[in-house]
C-alpha cells in the first residue's frame, strides 16, 4: 500500500497548479478509493467472476487518469483555490512594488490581483437552507414592508403616494397586531412575576385582583425566578399543569415527563422533524394545502415531502384512500414515509375533523407503523362546537386502546392562537405518546442544546392551561374577555366567507376553525398568461396586485400547495370588527376591477 | 450485487466531490449525518448531571422524612452559569419596565406613580410605542426600534458605525450561534475552528449539522493565551485531512477559561482570518462580566474597523446576550448577533432561515433594549441601578478571588486567575492510583474526581473532558456564583481526603 501511495503521489500532473499546491484533499480521496479497488482486485480471482475483475480494472484506470487530468477541476471553486494558494506561501512570489497601492498593505500571501473573496456566498452555504421556502414571510411580506416605508413617508410629507393609508397584515395569524386584546388576568400575573417587588408594595391589592396575586405567588414559589434557566424540558410545575389540562380535556391520563415546553410550537415541530429525517429517502406526509412550516423544515433537514391532497369539494375533507395513495406513491419511489402530519383544525383550510375520520387516520398510521404528528394549535378556534367539537388525537388513540397499541403520537399546542393570542411570548408544548425512552432521551438532548424554553412563555402556557375558575375574583372578567373574542371571531369568519363567496369566480368553504379563509379564485385566462409572462405564479400575481391596490397583505395559495391548475389565497379574519367590513369591500372592489381588466 | 453497491457508493462519492454544493449529498454523508445526530453529546448532561438529579430526589426525601441519607443538605450547582438560580438579584429597573410593558393598564391606576419611578414609566411608554404589543409577533429579526438601539450601543462602544439591518435578535445567543453554523456547514468537508477548552455548544452544533471540528489549543501556561502559530498549525492539519476550515470561533472573554484577549493578539487573529478567507465568529457574551482593570474588553468589531482597508471584506459575526454579566437574565432567552461584511444576498437568506421560527420572544427583546440603554446619570433609577450593578460585580470579583486562591492552595491544583466570564478552570494533577481506578471503572479521571466531589460534598461542577483538554491533563470548571464560602470549604476538605486516599 505504501508503494501505491508513493506512486500516486508522484503521478501528479507537473503542469497543474492544483496538484502542485498539494491538493491533498483530492489526492487523499483518490488514494482511498484506489486502495479499495486494489484490495478487491486482489481478492477477486478467488471469489468473483472475470467480468467483475474487468470492471474494477476499468475503475482503477479511470481514477488514475482523473488524477492526471485534474486540471479539469480547477473551475470548481475559486475560493478553494485561493485557500490552497495559501498553503505554501513560497509559491506566491511576485508582489508588485508599488507601495502607494492600498492593496499592497494586505497580508503577504493574499492574492492581490483579485478582490477579497467572500467566505460565505449563496454558492457555498448549506444548500438546503437556500432551497427551503417559507411563504407566510416570503416575497409578498417583503414587498408589504417596503410599501409600509412609503406610507410612513406619505404620512410625514402629507403627499398622496398610495391609494390607502395603512397595510392590513392578513398574511399571518398575529391577533394582537390586529388589535385583539390580551386576557387581563394573564398579563396581571405576568407583571407580578416579572417584578415580584410589586407583591410587597403597599397598594398591590388595590391594583391587582386577589387571585392574580395568589397565582403569581404560587408560580414564583415553583419557578424561583423568571431570570434563571429552567430545566431543558420546562419548569416541573408547569409540566404538571399541562398534564392535568390534557387529562381533564381527554379523560385519559397524561404523564408530565412526556411533555416538552418549547419556544412556540414551531420549535417543537422543527425538533421532531430533525429527529425523524435522516436523508432524502425519509418522507414526511403533509397535507396539501399545508402550513409552510412543514415544507420548509422538511427541506431544511434534507427529507422528502409527500403531499396528500385535501378534498376542497367536501369542505377540505381528508380521505383515507388519498392517504393510501400518497403512501404507495412514495414507497414506489423508494421513499419511506416516516410520519404523517395532520393539522386539525386545518391551516390554511380551517376544517375540523370528526372522530370517525380521526379513527381511520390513527388506524392508518398504526398499520403503516408511522409516527402521527398532530398539530392542534388551533384547538380553541373551533366555531362549530355544537356539531363538530374539537377532539384531540390523544383522546382518539386512547379510546381505541389495544387496537392501536404502540402507536407513536406527538401532539403540539401553543399560546399563540385561540383567544390567548400571545404570539410574541413564544410559548408552546408537545406531548409525546408511545415514544420509546431512548428516543425521548435524544429529544431531551436536542432540547438541552438551546438550554431552556423562555420562562415567560412557560408562564403563559401555565396560565393558558389553568385559567381562572368559577368563584375566583377574575373569573367573570376572564369569561367575558374570552367569549367576546371568540364570538367576534366567529362573526368575522362568517362575514368574510360570505363576502368572498359573493365575488365572481370565487368560492370559499366556510371555515370551521382556525383563523383563516382559503378561497379558490378562478382567474381569467389573460391574467394567468400575463402572470406567467412576468415569471410569477398566477395567484401570487393576483395577491401582489391586491396589496398594491388596497394595502391588504394576503398569502398566495402556491405557498401552501394546491391542486395543479387551481388558485387560492389565504387571508386571516383577524382584523377587528370595525375593520373587517372595510377589508371585505376593498377586496370586492379590487376583485371587480381585476376581473374587468383581464376579461 | 456487492459490486454494484460499491460502484454506486464510489460514484456518488465522486459526484459529491465534483459538486460539493448540490442538495443531495452522497449516501455516505447522509447516513453519517444521522449517526452523528445520535453521537452528538451534550456534556452538561451525562453521568454527573444525572447523578445530581438522583441526589436531589434523595435530598427531598431526606428533608421530608428527617433521616440522614446523604452527608450534605443541599446541592451546590457550580455547573452552569445561571446567576439568578444562585441568588443574584435581578436589576430592579429592568424588571419594573418589563412588568409595565406586560401590563400597561397599570399606568392608568392612580397608584402607579407611587409604584414606579418616572423613568420606568417613560421607558415603558417608549418601548410600547415601538413594539405595539408584547403579545404580537415582531419582525423576524426583531423590533425595529430595538435594533436601532443595539446599533447605537455598538457604535458608542466601538466608535464605528453599525447598521441595524445587519443585526439579528435571537432567543438567546445560543440560537445565533446555531443558525450561523447551520448556514456554514454543508458536509464533513466544512470545518469550524474552535478553541480547546471550549464551551460545548460549538462542538455539539457542528456535529449536529454534520461538519467537522478543527481544534486549536489555548496555552494554559501563559494564562490560556491564544497563539497564532497554533491557529496556523490547526489550519494546516485540517487542510491536510481534506477539511476546509470555514470559520474561526473565538470566545472572548473565554468560556470556560476566563481569559481576555489583548488588542495586538486580536489584530493578529483578524489578519489570520482575512488571509485565509475565513469567517470570524466572535462569542462576546461575557463582555459585561470583567473583573480586571488592567485589560479592558475590546470588541472584534472595533479591531476589524480599526484595521480598515487592510482587512476589507472580512466577514465577522459578533454575538452578545442578556444572560450573563450583571443582568444575568438567562431565563428570558435574549441575544443578538451582528453580521459585519456579509453580502446582502446571504443576509436575506439568514432572514429567511430566522423566519421559520417567526420571531424571537418579545420580552427577551425588551431586555436587550434595556441592556443596551441602561439608566444614565440623572435618571431617577440610576442610583439604584448603579448600586445593584456594582454590588453584583464586586461580589463576583470577590468570589472569583476566593475560589482561585483556595484552588491554588490545594496540593496538585493550579488555576489561572480569570479576568472575565463566570468560571474558573483549575488543572488537577491526579495521583496515578486515582487515574488507574477511574480507568478501571471506564471513566475519565477528572469525571471520576467530580463524581466523588458530588457524592461527598454535593458540589456539582463540570469535568474538563466536557470542554476538551490536552491529552493527559485533567481539569474541571466551576462557576463562582453560589455561596462560595461553602463551596470552597467543601472543596478543600474533599480534595485533601481525595489526595490522601489515593496517595
Amino acid at each position: 500500500m505504501t508503494i501505491l501511495n508513493h506512486v500516486i503521489a508522484t503521478w501528479r500532473n507537473p503542469n497543474c497548479d492544483f496538484c502542485n499546491n498539494s491538493n491533498r484533499l483530492f489526492v487523499s480521496k483518490i488514494q482511498f478509493n484506489c486502495k479499495f479497488l486494489i484490495l478487491f482486485i486482489l481478492m477477486n480471482p478467488i471469489f468473483f467472476s472475470f467480468s467483475n475483475y474487468l470492471i474494477m480494472l476499468f475503475l482503477l484506470v479511470y481514477y488514475i487518469s482523473r488524477t492526471l487530468t485534474c486540471n479539469t477541476y480547477l473551475g470548481r471553486s475559486t475560493k478553494l483555490l485561493s485557500t490552497l494558494g495559501n498553503i505554501k506561501p513560497n509559491t506566491q512570489t511576485t508582489i508588485p512594488l508599488n507601495t502607494n497601492n492600498i492593496l499592497n498593505t494586505k497580508m503577504d500571501n493574499q492574492d492581490i490581483s483579485t478582490p477579497y473573496t467572500k467566505s460565505l456566498t449563496l454558492d457555498n452555504m448549506c444548500p438546503t437552507v437556500k432551497t427551503a421556502q417559507y411563504a407566510v414571510r416570503g416575497e409578498l411580506v417583503i414587498r408589504a414592508e417596503n410599501i409600509a416605508h412609503l406610507l410612513e413617508k406619505q404620512k410625514k410629507e402629507g403627499t398622496k403616494l398610495l391609494p390607502f393609508n395603512e397595510i392590513v397584515y392578513c398574511n399571518i395569524g398575529n391577533p394582537q397586531q390586529l388589535k385583539q386584546q390580551p386576557i387581563s388576568f394573564f398579563r396581571q400575573v405576568l407583571a407580578l412575576c416579572e417584578c415580584p417587588e410589586l407583591l410587597n408594595s403597599a397598594h398591590v391589592d388595590k391594583v391587582f385582583p386577589a387571585d392574580a396575586i395568589a397565582r403569581a405567588r404560587e408560580l414564583m414559589a415553583s419557578i424561583g425566578n423568571t431570570g434563571a434557566y429552567s430545566g431543558s424540558q420546562g419548569v416541573a410545575s408547569v409540566l404538571k399543569s399541562v398534564a392535568a389540562f390534557i387529562e381533564s380535556r381527554d379523560g385519559h391520563a397524561a404523564d408530565p415527563s412526556n411533555i416538552f415546553l418549547t419556544d412556540g410550537a414551531s420549535v417543537a415541530v422543527q425538533r421532531m422533524l430533525r429527529l425523524l429525517i435522516r436523508d432524502r429517502s425519509d418522507g414526511i406526509m403533509i397535507p396539501i394545502p399545508q402550513y409552510p412550516l412543514y415544507s420548509a423544515t422538511i427541506e431544511l433537514y434534507g427529507g422528502s415531502q409527500l403531499g396528500y391532497y385535501l378534498n376542497e369539494e367536501s369542505g377540505w375533507g381528508l380521505e383515507a384512500s388519498e392517504l393510501e395513495r400518497s403512501y404507495n406513491d412514495a414507497v414506489s419511489k423508494g421513499i419511506t414515509p416516516r410520519a404523517l402530519v395532520i393539522i386539525n383544525p386545518g391551516n390554511p383550510t380551517g376544517q375540523t375533523l370528526d372522530a370517525a375520520n380521526m379513527r381511520e387516520i390513527v388506524a392508518f398510521c398504526h398499520r403503516k407503523r408511522i409516527v402521527l404528528l398532530a398539530d392542534e394549535v388551533y384547538q380553541e378556534n373551533v366555531y362549530v362546537k355544537e356539531t363538530k367539537p374539537f377532539v384531540s388525537f390523544k383522546k382518539v388513540v386512547m379510546d381505541m386502546g389495544k387496537e392501536v397499541e404502540g402507536l407513536e403520537l406527538v401532539s403540539f399546542h401553543s399560546v399563540s392562537k385561540g383567544f390567548v393570542g400571545e404570539c410574541g411570548k413564544r410559548g408552546g408544548y408537545m406531548e409525546l405518546h408511545g415514544i420509546t425512552n431512548e428516543v425521548k432521551a435524544e429529544i431531551y438532548k436536542l432540547a438541552s442544546i438551546g438550554l431552556c424554553p423562555n420562562v415567560t412563555g412557560q408562564i403563559v402556557v401555565d396560565l393558558m392551561v389553568r385559567p381562572p375558575v368559577a368563584g375566583e375574583q377574575s373569573y367573570d372578567t376572564y369569561v367575558k374577555e374570552r367569549d367576546t373574542i371568540f364570538d367576534s371571531l366567529k362573526r368575522r369568519a362568517n362575514l368574510l366567507a360570505a363576502a368572498l363567496n359573493g365575488l365572481e369566480g370565487v368560492t370559499c368553504n366556510q371555515p370551521e376553525g382556525a383563523m383563516y379563509a382559503f378561497p379558490q379564485i378562478r382567474l381569467p385566462a389573460r391574467a394567468i398568461e400575463e402572470a406567467k409572462a412576468n415569471g410569477k405564479a398566477p395567484d401570487a400575481y393576483y395577491c401582489i396586485q391586491l396589496l398594491e391596490a388596497t394595502g391588504i397583505c394576503v398569502v398566495p395559495g402556491s405557498g401552501f400547495g394546491q391542486k395543479d391548475g387551481t388558485y387560492h389565497f389565504r387571508t386571516t379574519f383577524l382584523p377587528s370588527e370595525q375593520a373587517i367590513q372595510g377589508v371585505c369591500t376593498r377586496i370586492a372592489d379590487f376583485h371587480k376591477n381585476f376581473m374587468a381588466k383581464y376579461k | 450485487m456487492l459490486w454494484y453497491c460499491l460502484l454506486c457508493v464510489i460514484y456518488l462519492d465522486d459526484i459529491k466531490y465534483q459538486n460539493p454544493n448540490i442538495g443531495i449529498n452522497s449516501v455516505f454523508t447522509l447516513t453519517l449525518k444521522f449517526f452523528l445526530l445520535i453521537s452528538a453529546n451534550n456534556p452538561f448532561l451525562g453521568d454527573l448531571y444525572d447523578r445530581s438529579l438522583e441526589l436531589a430526589k434523595l435530598l427531598e426525601k431526606q428533608k421530608k422524612e428527617g433521616v440522614t441519607l446523604l452527608p450534605f443538605n443541599e446541592i451546590l450547582y457550580c455547573n452552569v452559569g445561571n446567576p439568578h438560580l444562585c441568588g443574584q438579584k435581578p436589576l430592579t429597573f429592568f424588571r419594573q419596565v418589563v412588568a409595565l410593558t406586560e401590563y400597561p393598564e397599570l399606568l392608568n391606576s392612580p397608584n402607579a406613580e407611587s409604584m414606579f419611578p418616572r423613568d420606568v414609566v417613560s421607558r415603558s411608554c417608549r418601548l410600547l410605542s415601538a413594539i405595539v404589543h408584547t403579545g404580537a409577533y415582531s419582525s423576524t429579526t426583531g423590533v425595529k426600534g430595538i435594533l436601532q438601539n443595539i446599533a447605537n450601543f455598538i457604535e458608542k462602544r466601538d466608535g464605528h458605525p453599525s447598521d441595524p439591518s445587519t443585526i439579528f435578535i435571537t432567543d438567546g445567543a445560543t440560537q445565533s450561534v446555531r443558525s450561523i453554523l447551520h448556514f456554514l456547514i454543508s458536509g464533513r468537508d466544512d470545518g469550524i475552528m474552535t478553541p480547546v477548552p471550549q464551551y460545548p455548544l460549538y462542538t455539539i452544533s457542528i456535529k449536529l449539522n454534520g461538519g467537522t471540528e478543527v481544534f486549536y489549543y489555548l496555552n494554559e501556561e501563559s494564562n490560556w493565551s491564544l497563539e497564532i502559530t497554533e491557529l496556523e498549525r490547526a489550519y494546516q492539519d485540517s487542510v491536510a485531512k481534506g477539511v476546509t476550515p470555514r470559520a474561526l470561533v473565538i470566545i472572548n472573554p473565554g468560556n470556560p477559561t476566563g481569559q481576555i484577549l489583548d488588542e495586538s493578539n486580536m489584530k493578529e487573529i483578524v489578519l489570520f482570518c482575512h488571509k485565509k478567507s475565513m469567517i470570524l465568529i466572535a462569542d462576546e457574551v461575557y463582555q459585561g462580566s470583567i473583573f480586571t482593570d488592567e485589560r479592558p474588553f475590546i470588541s472584534f468589531k472595533k479591531v476589524v474597523c480599526d484595521l480598515g482597508e487592510q482587512v476589507s471584506g472580512i466577514e465577522l459575526v459578533s454575538v452578545h446576550s442578556i444572560s450573563k454579566g450583571p443582568i444575568g437574565e438567562c431565563g428570558k432567552r435574549g441575544g443578538y448577533m451582528e453580521l459585519h461584511g456579509f453580502s446582502k444576498s446571504v443576509i436575506d437568506e439568514m432572514v429567511k432561515l430566522a423566519s421559520f421560527s417567526m420571531c424571537p420572544n418579545v420580552i427577551g427583546q425588551v431586555l436587550i433594549d434595556l441592556m443596551v440603554c441602561p439608566p444614565v446619570e440623572g435618571d431617577e433609577s440610576y442610583p439604584t441601578y448603579k448600586v445593584e450593578r456594582d454590588a453584583t460585580m464586586n461580589s463576583l470579583r470577590d468570589h472569583a478571588k476566593l475560589l482561585v486562591d483556595t484552588l491554588n492552595s490545594l496540593e496538585g491544583v493550579t488555576c489561572n486567575q480569570p479576568m472575565g466570564s463566570l468560571y474558573a478552570m483549575p488543572r488537577l494533577r491526579l495521583p496515578p492510583a486515582a487515574i488507574a481506578e477511574a480507568k478501571s471503572l471506564g471513566r475519565e479521571p477528572d469525571e471520576h474526581y467530580c463524581l466523588q466531589l458530588l457524592e461527598e460534598k454535593g458540589i456539582l461542577v463540570t469535568s474538563g473532558n466536557a470542554f476538551g483538554q490536552r491529552e493527559g491533563t485533567y481539569h474541571f470548571r466551576s462557576t463562582f456564583l453560589p455561596p462560595m464560602e461553602k463551596v470552597c470549604k467543601g472543596l478543600k476538605e474533599f480534595h485533601e481526603n481525595f489526595m490522601l486516599k489515593y496517595k
